[in-house]
């Protein structure tokens, strides 16, 4: 009994420093060197400054800009603070907040269509998604090209251009990344 | 379905087969202790750790020297993580500066990683520091993983050894598998993740100016390399709050796919190894074709659940058919870039394996999408399963099989030419009933105590979901959750921690002592009234005894939740 006590804290000690220290610390070596930009969260540098990762969704509050979809993270997208609302289907709360944010939406933008895509009004799991639907884009091309005084299809052809297809083709959803695309728009007008 | 989710799927189930028998061979390679190409390389670091600790490799245990040495390492180190909670401030790497973890979420904690649970009452990235990330969560993903695959590797010598007393010896089994299965895998996992966009370093959190202005704090830390063995492991436990839908833990749909291939990799292997060892390989896959017949069965329902959506949604304008542009269907609490398809994939795999992680929010999906998950986990997660649990778990299943069909001929059960008599019956039905009454009673418990139903964050049939859900993950050792319950109060950190060790140890201890008696027998010959348990039709039997026996139990407690959820949803009733 005794002898199974002393061999179980030895073990836990020789694998905690093998799997919990070195092997993690090996990792995190490998990764510096060999792939520095994403071990350190894939940041995009702009003007000069880090504004933002490419994998973690920015809350876009202007109308000039693509929106993201809403999120539960903290007050919106705090890559600190990652969460979803975990509302029932069946729940008022969600039905309510749904049916706010698309009469708020369509009062604010009379151009977007009478039924919206799926993602455009539900929050995301993780609260930080970087990404909205192809149709979600395509849909508010119409508002940003207004709001911008650009000609809709120098919009369009923008959205276009940052359609990322589905993985190897067949994997996951075709999507459009909103920080990427703000950059582009805010390049853009600034060089038109 | 659309076609495009028609090939996702078929591509992991392609994936899966090719992966079966590599995995399998070298999984009884390694128990075997035979040479793997492997040992070259970990074979000194073997033979050093069994120096340090005082093990003779070649000394066996019978199956109470087993299960003695398995709870008092599973103690020990299930205390040791216990202390790092309590004394984070005092460790290094902790550049956020977390203070002590709360006793009782310690506790909780402590007991959800020793048990390969994971269930997280708190989020990561606002309570635990690098090291206890590191040194006190990940160890035991591995620790906990090894654990299991070394106990189903003891049941399987147990089924397949003749007139013996032993089992085999638990250091062995947990350092080998440690070194020569999980540490491998997750070095390869771990770069490809990192090459694919998943963080790893140790830096503070950044703090930047966004393209509007606003203030962002952006997490960090070693993820690349906890995700690995966390998924690999099927441990669940995510580093961040979000799990596998945060962009850092999964970026792509690629690395989702990766990761659910991961969940099930060891767990398939374990059924081929299991035929490799009986030297029939045919029983290693009437057991592969009843868990996969039942994956699918689960994917099927939940997908077409979830495509479907909510039609109180739809009646608000919003898209419900998928199409090229947009994935349509019920997103809330899931994310763009794996859409509906890789959602309900990951939920149903990582609930047939006690897996855990999730990439979409189980609770935000439609009644009966939502019950897929839960359902797969009441089964007792015998589909591929946890690492190790899911084989043994199975295990159960197929001696009430040949249990069942023996009564029908009249005849003494028989599996791999062993008689399955009175001993093995009944401690497989405590296996089976201790996880069953623990669900049952802390549900009932915790849907008539005020206190409990405070930490409701949804109302109606969903907040009985809600708990029910919770002890079975619990129980189940899933660790995934119908995650708008606040479990973070002395009743739920307290009940779950309770409820993971009976669903681990309840049914591990009875596993070995059946393995323990199973090798003492002799092998009695096949003849003409033999209930063959190589054939399509044994893995029929054994789905509807899975489907049978986990439905009488638990469909009057689904009926009031999720089924009637979806009636009400079908009427438009709100909560």
């Amino acid at each position: 009994m005794m002898k199974t006590i002393v061999t179980s804290i030895v073990m836990t000690i020789v694998l905690t420093v093998l799997v919990g220290i070195i092997y993690p610390l090996a990792m995190t070596g490998i990764a510096q060197l060999v792939f520095p930009k994403q071990a350190n969260g894939s940041l995009i540098v702009h003007d000069g400054k880090v504004i933002g990762s490419k994998l973690i969704g920015q809350q876009f509050g202007s109308e000039k800009f693509f929106r993201s979809r809403p999120s539960a993270a903290g007050s919106g997208y705090d890559a600190a603070n990652s969460g979803a609302t975990n509302l029932g289907p069946t729940s008022k709360a969600l039905i309510d907040r749904i049916t706010h944010d698309r009469d708020s939406l369509q009062k604010l933008y009379p151009e977007l269509d009478s039924v919206l895509p799926a993602d455009m009004l539900t929050t995301s799991g993780s609260g930080l998604d970087p990404d909205i639907s192809v149709a979600n884009a395509m849909m508010q091309a119409k508002v940003v090209a207004r709001t911008n005084n650009l000609p809709l299809d120098t919009v369009t052809a923008l959205v276009k251009h940052h359609i990322q297809g589905r993985d190897l083709g067949f994997l996951g959803e075709p999507r459009v990344n909103v920080l990427e695309l703000n950059m582009d728009l805010l390049d853009h007008l600034k060089h038109p | 379905m659309t076609t495009n989710a028609i090939i996702q799927f078929a591509a992991y189930l392609i994936v899966l087969i090719l992966i079966t028998k590599p995995m399998g061979v070298f999984l009884a390679n390694v128990f075997r202790g035979e040479w793997t190409f492997l040992t070259p390389i970990f074979g000194w670091i073997e033979r050093l750790i069994y120096r340090m600790c005082g093990i003779d490799p070649n000394s066996e245990m019978k199956w109470t020297g087993y299960s003695t040495a398995m709870l008092i390492f599973s103690a020990v180190s299930g205390l040791i993580l216990y202390g790092i909670l309590r004394l984070q401030q005092y460790l290094p790497w902790n550049p956020q500066g977390f203070g002590a973890v709360a006793p009782d979420l310690s506790f909780g904690t402590a007991m959800s990683f020793t048990t390969n649970t994971n269930w997280q009452a708190y989020s990561g990235e606002t309570t635990m520091s690098y090291f206890t990330q590191m040194a006190g969560l990940a160890f035991h993903n591995f620790a906990s993983a090894a654990v299991g695959i070394a106990i189903a590797v003891a049941v399987v010598r147990g089924l397949i050894r003749s007139s013996v007393q032993t089992i085999g010896n638990f250091w062995v089994d947990l350092v080998r598998c440690t070194l020569y299965v999980l540490l491998p895998i997750s070095v390869i996992a771990t770069i490809v993740f990192v090459a694919a966009g998943m963080i790893q370093n140790l830096s503070p959190y950044v703090t930047l100016t966004t393209l509007e202005g606003a203030k962002q704090t952006i997490a960090m830390g070693p993820v690349a390399s906890q995700e690995a063995i966390k998924i690999l492991g099927t441990n669940g436990g995510g580093f961040f709050n979000a799990n596998s839908a945060h962009p850092f833990e999964n970026p792509t749909a690629l690395t989702n796919f990766i990761q659910v291939v991961l969940i099930f990799s060891i767990g398939s292997g374990l059924t081929y190894m299991l035929g490799r060892m009986a030297k029939d390989q045919k029983q290693g896959w009437a057991i592969w074709g009843a868990m996969t017949f039942l994956f699918l069965a689960g994917l099927v329902t939940c997908y077409v659940a979830e495509q479907s959506g909510n039609p109180i949604l739809s009646k608000l304008g919003i898209e419900r058919t998928a199409t090229d542009t947009q994935p349509g269907g019920n997103m809330e609490g899931k994310e763009v870039r794996y859409g509906i398809t890789q959602s309900t994939l990951f939920a149903t795999v990582t609930t047939d394996a006690s897996c855990g992680a999730v990439n979409s929010m189980h609770e935000s999906f439609t009644p009966i999408g939502g019950m897929v998950p839960l359902f797969n986990i009441l089964l007792g997660e015998v589909i591929f399963g946890g690492v190790g649990a899911g084989l043994y778990g199975i295990i159960i299943f197929v001696i009430l099989s040949v249990f069942i069909a023996g009564l029908m001929v009249g005849r003494t059960p028989e599996y791999l030419g062993k008689k399955i008599e009175y001993r093995e019956v009944k401690l497989s039905m405590i296996a089976l009933l201790s996880m069953a009454f623990c669900i049952l009673g802390f549900t009932a418990w915790a849907v008539v105590y005020p206190t409990a139903l405070k930490s409701l964050a949804n109302q109606g049939p969903h907040g009985l979901s809600e708990i029910l859900y919770a002890f079975a993950s619990a129980t189940g050792n899933n660790g995934s959750a119908f995650a708008g319950l606040n479990a973070n109060t002395q009743f739920y950190n307290v009940t779950q921690g309770l409820a993971e060790l009976v669903g681990r140890f309840f049914v591990i201890v009875p596993m070995l002592a059946v393995a323990g008696s199973m090798a003492k027998k002799n092998v009695v010959p096949a003849s003409t009234g033999t209930f063959l348990t190589n054939t399509p039709l044994f893995s029929a039997l054994l789905v509807m005894v899975i489907l049978i026996v986990a439905g009488l139990t638990f469909f009057p407690a689904l009926s009031l939740g999720p089924i009637l959820e979806h009636l009400l949803m079908g009427a438009g009733k709100l909560f």
